[in-house]
């Protein structure tokens, strides 16, 4: 049994209607999952003793603009362990659009998550300090999502006074 | 020497106050190294023994915006520093110049995006704006030549009607 037919079992174990789909790409182990599970999922991944997902390397999110799940939300996460990198995907819709913070299972997904806040206005329920990142506070854009203009909106970000 | 010969036979010389006191701003430019990406590491280098600012009495880089007469702008400028970079260009005391130092600072350069300022003298006065990308130290030291005479051509009605700046300042920060 390889390492990953191993992640696959516990997962889906534990995780009965959590709507797991599995899938490879480039020697990456992809693991998309409904929202909803997406604070056990990462839990079980971090603390299960044979996995040990210990390093949150990343959270960003894909904006696909036209589809009916506008967003998908993407972890990458290591194992110090085993050596192994997984990615874990959960789709978000624009109407409904947050998702449960995993910052309580990798402290590092704090500003994580601020980023991706900023850049997509995705929100994270409960995450301790949800303020943007890169752009002013009072800034009412998100500047990745794809109908954002490259040269921003006309007087949305001040200037001093010459 | 030839001025001393010449102070020694008549113990005065005669000139225009503009001329002295702008030789006097022109040999002694202190700048502010507002360094804010990769062109510091230039403008460092400028500073090093082989280009050596210092043949242009330049050497007294002040990190403090009052001790200071020019602003070297050395970086790509957000619209989020841009209200840093003027609050320290207000600290400055007069007379003061400034050089827009890289393409970032000048145009906007490769950042043609909704968080870069295209160009510094949206929200300051520049006296020279240097190309490069970034520039090397020599060209700095050449846009430093360029602003040594601009200082030298100044004289002392140029700064008459000349206001002290409007501090914008923030109460809760």
């Amino acid at each position: 049994m390889t390492r990953k037919d191993i992640i696959k079992s516990k997962l889906e174990e534990n995780f009965k209607d959590a709507s797991l789909e599995f899938s490879e790409y480039k020697d990456e182990f992809v693991i998309r999952v409904d929202k909803k599970f997406i604070d056990p999922v990462c839990r079980l991944l971090k603390t299960d003793n044979e996995l040990e997902f210990l390093m949150c390397e990343d959270i960003t999110a894909v904006d696909w603009a036209t589809r009916k799940n506008r967003f998908t939300v993407v972890y990458h996460i290591f194992s110090l362990k085993n050596n192994i990198r997984i990615v874990v995907k959960a789709d978000v819709d624009e109407a409904d659009c947050n998702i449960d913070s995993v910052s309580s299972v990798w402290r590092a997904a704090n500003w994580q998550e601020r980023e991706t806040y900023d850049m997509y206005g995705i929100k994270f329920n409960n995450h301790p300090d949800l303020r943007r990142m890169y752009m002013p506070e009072e800034f009412e854009y998100y500047p990745l999502r794809k109908d954002f203009p490259l040269m921003g909106i006309p007087g949305s970000l001040t200037l001093p006074k010459k | 020497m030839g001025l001393e010969a010449k102070l020694k036979q008549d113990g005065f010389f005669t000139t225009k106050l503009d001329a002295i006191i702008g030789w006097a701003r022109q040999s002694s430019v202190w700048p502010m190294p507002m360094g804010i990406s990769c062109c510091a590491i230039e403008m460092m280098a400028a500073a090093d023994p082989k280009y050596d600012i210092a043949r242009f009495g330049s050497e007294v880089m002040r990190f403090t915006p009052r001790q200071c007469d020019l602003m070297i702008v050395a970086g790509t400028v957000t619209y989020k520093m841009s209200h840093v970079v003027r609050k320290i260009y207000d600290q400055m005391p007069d007379p003061k110049w400034v050089i827009a130092m890289g393409a970032c600072t000048s145009t906007g350069g490769m950042y043609r995006s909704y968080s870069v300022v295209q160009g510094i003298d949206q929200f300051l006065p520049v006296d020279i704006y240097l190309a490069g990308c970034p520039p090397r130290p020599d060209n700095l030291l050449n846009a430093l030549m360029q602003i040594q005479n601009k200082i030298g051509r100044t004289k002392a009605r140029d700064f008459q009607d000349i206001k002290p700046p409007e501090l914008n300042v923030i109460q809760n920060n």
